[in-house]
């Protein structure tokens, strides 16, 4: 069966995000003063081939912690959506 | 039926002239795909149709020519069995719209174009224009198209040495974005159509990345034609480069080369397939048998049009004898690229283009890729020149310490830190010299010869006298290449320029190609190459004709470089070259005065040639501590550089009779300022003598201020502080 | 143990970049070079092995992220283990992070940009492979080149390393002043260098293969790529 996932990737609190400040920053010169707290992280989508549901998700548990995510860095989320949805 | 036609060809950029010829060719009407594959080969770009009459008058020949334009870069022989392949390529419209991409495929495209000839890419340049700084979008595009050119050059390995950046209002909605590359090759390992010859029955392999729909009708939609309002619509037609992608090629297509199992490679870039197939198949004077199903596609349903026009990067075309494809798959493999068999070659001229089984297209290959038109269009003097006398009759009583501070801080002239901190200029390790000197110098692996490059555009003075500017920025390059000590050998070019729909942009055309001629002859420098970028116009606002010249010159010996700052304290400092009373185009007329008129500065080639010559001599016998050439900004710029490269300042008393502000900025060619041990003094006189160069001693280098005698004086300290800041400031930073 | 001349194995990633600039310094500083292919986990009995610079594959996900699966690290993970020197500049300190074999990770630089510039290092221990040679408080020139070269870690584990002695070097200016206008990424601490706790493997983000040869750059390369040849010979 084929399971659509998003895995997404964010560093962990406390430490530098340069590219989150700067984004930061650039909010109010396009009139946005009321903004603070910005991170910037990475979106990852994978097509699975599995036996179920379960499985799927395991597998893209393993494949979360070992390669699309440095834990020493950063933390992740694992959502899954209906495939052939592309949402932005 | 006849109406559709009609508009059809019209959107793909055909005039009906062109159809026209197209049907007589083909002996009927052409169908889609004919169509647009004659729309993207017969582009202004692809074809150079307006441009041809006129680049055939540059002297494209030269003892050390191995090869000049027409292939896919120019070559030249230095020696020791080693050539050396460069050209110039523009992409300036794609970065207008999308900079860090733009830019970053122009670099990947470049770069293709010197591998394809079976060299080692060893150099990049980036010669840029954009509108003043003091406009938001002007920064967003400077610092988009800087980190592309560092994103994609870096990546690849290929360190980014030199170049310039200029600003001018008409810029603005017209950046020029120039890249020059320069790549190695053993001069029996060049691959050209003489030297390595194709067969039939020969396959043609495409390898490298996938083919998407990248850049469709890119060619003719956006080089042939002014950006429009709304140019959001043209966001599809700007592609995305890989460089990781791109480095494997390289390190791909040079092992194929080097284990000699190619009888020709072929880079894709503006038409894709369309032009490498079919130039492939002209240059070996043979047809071929094409089958779009054999092509890697990215996505599924792709029409034929659109795989035969894509612009997707990284991909190289390889013809390969039969038995040598296993052998060329199997390297594509290793270094983890797809390939495929695409087309073989067949006796005749017929491309003949198949598309799930049946034939979709067949013309001509020497049509497409040889027989494109060729137009003299008409031309109409500009008369911007006429009528205005030269800044330097302006009177000024203004403070020359500001003066100089205003030059020095204006961003053609103030420090590029902020741009070339971002290139990789060690990668390779064999940069000798990079942004911060006059010229680049590179060392050739395996000799001791270095290669000095250097690029130059001269907008402000091509605006003012279209053949002047395209014969200084000639005379400036070669300056530039001398005061390293090197012998200036071969240019490259980039021609930039507006609407040649236009009499007056095809007139300042035609001087520019004029100007370059004249000094390329004066200098023994002929053009190997080049590129050409019109319509960079939007609306009312065309660029200044802005030919650049891209210079290749040859030390033979990269120990005996001479740096530009000055070498130590105690050094005699000496002018070689006359100053005259000339303004016109200068930085400090556009600065401090306000005013960009006149005439550009006279230029005598033989006085040019002859101060080359000198500082050739003079290097070579060791002779020069250090030496810089002058132009942006006038002798008290290049004084200025010099303490601010090196630490220590000077004590100089400006000669001759001009009025201050004129002896300190004026911009007259053909001088350089050098600095001498005080005992080799009158040697150096005596060998300018005997070329007729004028010499001047002038003052003495040390200490931490900065003296003009009797006028001003200052601190180095204060000089770097007023260098340095100012594109920083400009790009919003804390300085 | 060995012949008398050290082999120094460094090896190729898709996409590395400086890896015949180190070759060419082993060979320089008098060592014998030896390629070694990332696909390959034998690593042919070197002395000491050297993850280069560059931007295995493309930098793409994290930098390093995806090198480190790569089968040689096998090879270079048991080299370590048995207490090998095994040293990675810029992208091979990436690589060396992303294994664990090294404290810490790489991020983007604080500013944004790629930075490319000669830059003061201080030497802060001479208990590795690389600096003995050297002298704590000694200061080289060497060039950085990188765009995710800012060195972090949670604050207990920077509070170990530097309690533990595990920095190596840091950035500094021309009279050895760890301050923020001589740091050209933003590193906590101004850590240019570091190493594991056994103190066999060591990662900098400054090319010293860039630093051997005085003709193209500053020599601070030269002592390190001393003592790793001295310490190669030595054995394990």
């Amino acid at each position: 069966m084929t399971f659509v996932f998003e895995v997404l990737v964010t560093l962990k609190p406390g430490l530098s995000d340069p590219q989150g400040k700067a984004v930061e920053g650039a909010l109010p010169t396009l009139g946005w003063s009321n903004v603070r707290d910005v991170h910037v992280g990475k979106h990852i989508r994978l097509t699975v081939e599995a036996d179920d549901d379960a499985s799927a998700r395991a597998q893209v548990e393993e494949m979360a912690s070992r390669l699309l995510s440095n834990p020493v860095i950063e933390r992740y989320r694992i959502l899954e959506t209906e495939p052939g949805d592309r949402g932005a | 039926m006849a109406v559709v036609e009609q508009a059809l060809h019209r959107a793909l950029g055909l005039t009906d002239d062109e159809l026209e010829r197209i049907v007589r060719t083909l002996g009927r009407e052409p169908n889609r795909n004919e169509l647009a594959m004659y729309g993207a080969m017969w582009s202004e770009h692809c074809s150079y149709k307006s441009s041809k009459i006129h680049l055939r008058t540059l002297p494209s020949e030269g003892s050390a020519v191995l090869v000049g334009p027409g292939q896919d870069a120019g070559a030249v022989d230095v020696g020791d069995g080693v050539a050396v392949v460069f050209k110039m390529e523009s992409h300036s419209h794609p970065s207008a719209i999308e900079p860090y991409q733009g830019a970053a495929t122009g670099v990947g495209g470049i770069v293709r174009d010197i591998i394809s000839m079976g060299a080692r890419p060893v150099a990049l340049m980036d010669p840029l224009m954009f509108g003043p700084l003091t406009d938001e979008r002007n920064r967003w595009l400077l610092g988009g198209v800087v980190a592309g050119i560092g994103g994609y050059g870096n990546c690849i390995g290929v360190p980014t040495v030199g170049g310039e950046i200029h600003f001018a209002e008409p810029h603005s909605a017209n950046p020029s974005i120039n890249v020059m590359c320069v790549g190695i090759a053993p001069t029996q390992g060049l691959m050209t159509s003489a030297s390595h010859i194709a067969h039939e029955g020969s396959s043609l392999v495409l390898f490298g990345a996938s083919t998407g729909r990248d850049g469709i009708g890119g060619a003719s939609v956006l080089a042939s034609a002014t950006l429009e309002d709304g140019s959001e619509g043209s966001r599809p037609s700007v592609q995305i480069g890989d460089p990781f992608a791109g480095k494997l090629l390289i390190e791909a297509s040079l092992e194929m080369i080097e284990a000699g199992l190619l009888e020709g490679l072929q880079d894709l870039g503006a038409a894709g397939i369309s032009c490498a197939v079919s130039e492939s198949a002209s240059r070996a004077r043979m047809g071929a048998d094409l089958d779009l199903d054999a092509v890697p596609l990215r996505e599924r349903g792709l029409e034929a049009f659109e795989i035969l026009t894509s612009e997707s990067q990284e991909r190289m075309l390889a013809v390969v004898a039969p038995e040598r494809l296993a052998d060329v798959r199997a390297v594509s493999e290793k270094w983890g690229l797809a390939s495929a068999v695409i087309a073989t070659l067949v006796p005749g001229d017929m491309l003949t283009i198949r598309h799930e089984g049946k034939i979709v297209a067949q013309l001509s290959a020497s049509s497409l890729a040889d027989d494109g038109p060729e137009y003299e269009r008409p031309l109409a003097p500009d008369d911007v020149a006429e009528t205005v006398d030269d800044p330097a009759f302006i009177p000024f009583e203004g403070d020359l310490h500001e003066a100089l501070a205003a030059v020095l801080s204006s961003p053609n002239v103030a420090s590029k830190r902020w741009v070339f901190e971002q290139y990789d200029s060690f990668v390779q390790g064999q940069t000798v010299a990079a942004a911060r000197s006059d010229a680049a110098v590179i060392r050739v692996p395996g000799t001791l010869k270095g290669l000095a490059l250097s690029s130059d555009g001269k907008g402000r003075f091509g605006h003012l006298d279209p053949y002047l500017g395209a014969a200084h920025a000639v005379a400036e390059a070669a300056r530039n290449v001398a005061v390293t000590g090197a012998r200036p050998l071969a240019i490259t070019n980039c021609m930039n320029f507006g609407s040649p729909e236009r009499p007056v942009v095809m007139w300042q055309f035609a001087e520019a190609i004029r100007g370059m001629r004249d000094a390329c002859l004066a200098l023994d420098t002929p053009v190997t190459g080049g590129n050409v970028s019109f319509y960079n116009e939007s609306g009312d606002s065309a660029i200044w004709p802005t030919p650049v010249v891209g210079m290749l010159g040859l030390l033979e010996d990269y120990r005996l470089r001479v740096p530009t700052g000055f070498a130590r304290a105690g050094l005699s400092i000496c002018v070689l070259g006359e100053t005259f009373a000339e303004l016109g185009g200068s930085e400090f007329a556009d600065v401090v005065l306000g005013v960009i008129s006149g005439r550009p500065p006279a230029l005598e080639l033989e006085r040019e040639r002859a101060l080359v010559d000198l500082l050739h001599e003079a290097a070579s016998g060791d002779l020069l501590a250090s030496a810089h050439d002058c132009s942006d900004g006038g002798l008290a710029v290049t004084l200025a550089e010099q303490a601010i490269l090196s630490g220590h300042g000077f004590v100089v008393t400006v000669p001759g009779d001009l009025p201050p502000h004129v002896a300190l900025f004026s911009e007259s060619a053909s001088r350089a300022v050098v600095a001498v041990a005080a005992e080799r003094l009158e040697e150096l006189g005596d060998m300018a003598a005997a070329r007729g160069v004028p010499f001047a001693m002038v003052g003495e280098t040390g200490g931490p201020r900065v003296v003009f005698d009797g006028l001003f004086e200052t601190t180095v300290d204060e000089l770097r502080d007023v260098y340095e800041s100012a594109i920083p400031r400009l790009m919003g930073e804390d300085v | 143990m060995t012949s008398g001349i050290p082999r120094v194995g460094v090896i190729t990633f898709p996409g590395s970049l400086d890896d015949r600039d180190a070759l060419r310094a082993v060979e320089t500083m008098g060592g014998e070079p030896v390629a070694l292919w990332h696909a390959d986990p034998d690593i042919h009995g070197v002395d000491a092995v050297i993850l280069p610079g560059g931007f295995s594959y493309g930098d793409y996900l994290r930098t390093g992220a995806i090198a480190r699966f790569a089968r040689v690290m096998d090879g270079v993970r048991a080299f370590a283990e048995r207490g090998g020197p095994v040293l990675g500049i810029c992208n091979g300190f990436q690589v060396l992070c992303e294994s664990g074999l090294l404290p810490g990770a790489l991020i983007r630089n604080r500013s944004l940009r790629f930075v490319c510039r000669e830059v003061h290092l201080r030497v802060e221990t001479s208990q590795t492979p690389v600096t003995t040679d050297l002298t704590p408080g000694e200061v080289l020139d060497i060039p950085v080149k990188h765009g995710e070269g800012q060195y972090v870690g949670d604050v207990d584990e920077l509070a170990r390393l530097e309690g533990e002695g595990q920095v190596v070097f840091r950035y500094c200016a021309p009279d050895g002043t760890i301050d923020a206008a001589h740091n050209p990424n933003g590193s906590a601490n101004g850590i240019a260098g570091v190493r594991n706790a056994d103190g066999n493997v060591v990662g900098l983000m400054p090319h010293p293969e860039h630093a051997v040869d005085p003709d193209v750059g500053p020599t601070g390369g030269q002592s390190l790529f001393a003592s790793l040849l001295t310490q190669a010979l030595a054995g394990v």
